[in-house]
């Protein structure tokens, strides 16, 4: 039949739409695969945007590149090389932003060494490894054609810890990023808080660039954190908001993928920008309340800016 | 090492390009932008493969994407002005998310525009997107390196030119708006000129290393000069030698490239500038 050789295709049908979807065991996990690294992801991105460290989540998401040529090189899983450079990355941008200068501008100078030292240590890596371009452009881009099932359950469990840890360090977390001073003076670590956070954030994208690739992570990192930031000042809320968003975005681009011949990145791109954008016309519409409360004001002030 | 044709084009190319990146970067780490340039430097990607899916010279589209960018950044907000204001009242940044939202979509669109291409070309496609990614110096014909040439001196002219009004509205846009200072336009024109500088050193050190001409030895001559043109002299001093010693490297190393040793150089100075002070 002319219809099975055309390969699936998106009808007006939604049921058969999804039931065509979760045909085949691959789609099946990358779906679960996706949807994992969709909370994950949310969670983490949603602390790192409250701190405006989205320029350190990046530079964090690039050190997977070095990672999985470095593994590549000699010979060891991708994903242990992803873990070891985001964690090794993470510690440099740490111990850049709490020694001398804190200036923003400063840091930022800093972070954007660490990134150019760590892309051209995986160019290095690349082309000593003789480099298999096809490769390359998986790991940039992602494939979320190859999750095995052991994959599966080890992107489950360092999302697991990742939330679990995030769940317990998430008060003094949220009390640090949002008054740093104050919370120090009430005897909170604030640096070691930052720099576990980094840690946690290295962890987050090692797991996450292995669906989305390593360019687009921000993707769902930010895309969904941002947009739920724009609409809801509220913490609890927009931390709610932001996981429903993220699912949204990452099942609707695999999905779009499915049933098109583009990669899932693009779709899970365009969505999450398309989301943003709409959630700044509606806080834009609506006009942004600045709530009392105390806690959530620099929530507010990030809608605001 | 001279006598090579391809070592003479990429040390005239690579000499204007970092000269133009320490000049230009100086001002990109004063105004807290390295996030804004890291961002331009991305989205040349794109721009080369959509050229390239469209059949046209990559060139065409590391320009158009980069400086289109640019201004849109420029033009889109606080960008271009508030990064330096929020730099001085000791704040955050102010738009890094924005920043991120907006260049993810477009390196989505560049894969888009590399699976487009993939159909139409076959294999070709990855080793054009490495080149893009990674630059090729050593590639460069003559008119590509006496072009890359023009271009670095036009930036560093137009630099000089917005140079003391740049400063002006970076260090206290308040005042400088207020004497008349186009502190706005000025953003936009800065953003504009490293659109340029980002487009044109994609072809030598690659969109991926960018930040490595740009910000790291910018970055270091902040460290060791406080005054503004001592300052803006040490970052392009940097910035040459590195692409110097990296092409020397490089040569002496086949198995190094190129891009690779000038951005080992730059952050190794960064590194010592880090020691000394």
């Amino acid at each position: 039949m002319p219809a099975e050789l055309a390969g699936p295709h998106l009808g007006w049908n939604p049921f058969t739409d999804i039931s065509e979807l979760v045909e085949y065991h691959f789609m099946v996990n990358a779906l679960l695969a996706g949807g994992v690294v969709a909370v994950m992801a949310g969670a983490a991105g949603w602390m790192m945007v409250l701190r405006r460290e989205t320029f350190a989540g990046h530079t964090l998401s690039l050190m997977a590149f070095p990672g999985a040529a470095a593994a590549a090189l000699i010979g060891i899983p991708a994903a242990l090389g992803y873990l070891v450079f985001c964690g090794a990355g993470a510690a440099a941008i740490g111990r850049l932003s709490a020694s001398g200068s804190r200036s923003w501008s400063e840091q930022s100078a800093g972070i954007g060494a660490v990134q150019a030292a760590a892309l051209a240590a995986g160019f290095l890596f690349v082309s000593l490894y003789g480099g298999v371009l096809g490769d390359l452009e998986n790991r940039l881009f992602g494939t979320f054609l190859g999750v095995s099932d052991a994959e599966l359950l080890m992107l489950a469990v360092v999302a697991g810890a990742v939330l679990l840890v995030l769940a317990a360090l998430g008060r003094p977390l949220l009390f640090a990023s949002v008054d740093a001073e104050v919370a120090g003076a009430r005897g909170v670590p604030v640096a070691a808080l930052s720099s576990a956070f980094l840690l946690l954030l290295g962890m987050t994208v090692a797991a996450t660039s292995q669906v989305t690739g390593v360019l687009l992570v921000l993707a769902l990192l930010v895309g969904p954190a941002a947009s739920a930031q724009a609409i809801t000042a509220r913490p609890v809320p927009s931390l709610a908001l932001t996981l429903v968003l993220g699912l949204l975005v990452a099942w609707l681009g695999l999905g779009l993928s499915y049933f098109s011949v583009y990669p899932a990145g693009f779709f899970i791109a365009t969505i999450s920008f398309a989301v943003y954008l709409l959630a700044r016309v509606f806080a834009g519409v609506r006009g942004v309340r600045r709530p009392a409360s105390a806690p959530s004001e620099p929530v507010a002030e990030g809608v605001i800016a | 090492m001279l006598d090579q044709e391809f070592m003479r084009n990429a040390l005239l190319a690579g000499t204007f390009v970092a000269l133009a990146c320490g000049v230009c970067g100086w001002f990109v780490v004063l105004r807290g932008q390295v996030f804004a340039g890291d961002a331009l430097s991305h989205v040349a990607f794109p721009g080369a493969l959509a050229a390239a899916a469209a059949g046209l010279d990559e060139r065409v589209g590391l320009f158009i994407a980069t400086v289109a960018v640019a201004l849109a950044m420029g033009a889109l907000g606080r960008g271009a002005v508030a990064f330096g204001g929020a730099r001085r009242a000791g704040s955050l940044p102010v738009d890094d998310t924005a920043i991120g939202v907006i260049f993810t979509f477009i390196l989505g669109l560049g894969l888009f525009f590399l699976s487009r291409f993939s159909v139409r070309s076959g294999g070709s496609a990855g080793i054009q997107a490495a080149h893009t990614l990674f630059g090729s110096i050593f590639g460069l014909g003559a008119g590509e390196a006496r072009l890359a040439a023009v271009v670095g001196v036009g930036v560093v002219l137009a630099m000089v030119v917005i140079a003391r009004p740049l400063l002006f509205a970076s260090v206290a846009p308040d005042v400088a708006g207020a004497r008349g200072v186009p502190t706005r336009m000025l953003g936009v024109a800065f953003l504009a000129l490293l659109g340029v500088v980002a487009a044109e050193a994609t072809q030598a050190v690659g969109a991926l290393l960018l930040l490595g001409l740009l910000a790291v030895p910018a970055a270091a001559a902040h460290r060791l000069a406080r005054g503004p043109a001592a300052g803006v002299a040490l970052a392009a001093g940097f910035a040459v030698l590195a692409t110097w010693a990296g092409l020397a490297l490089a040569y002496a190393v086949p198995s190094l490239p190129p891009s690779t040793a000038i951005v080992a150089v730059a952050v190794l100075m960064y590194s010592i500038s880090t020691i000394l002070t």
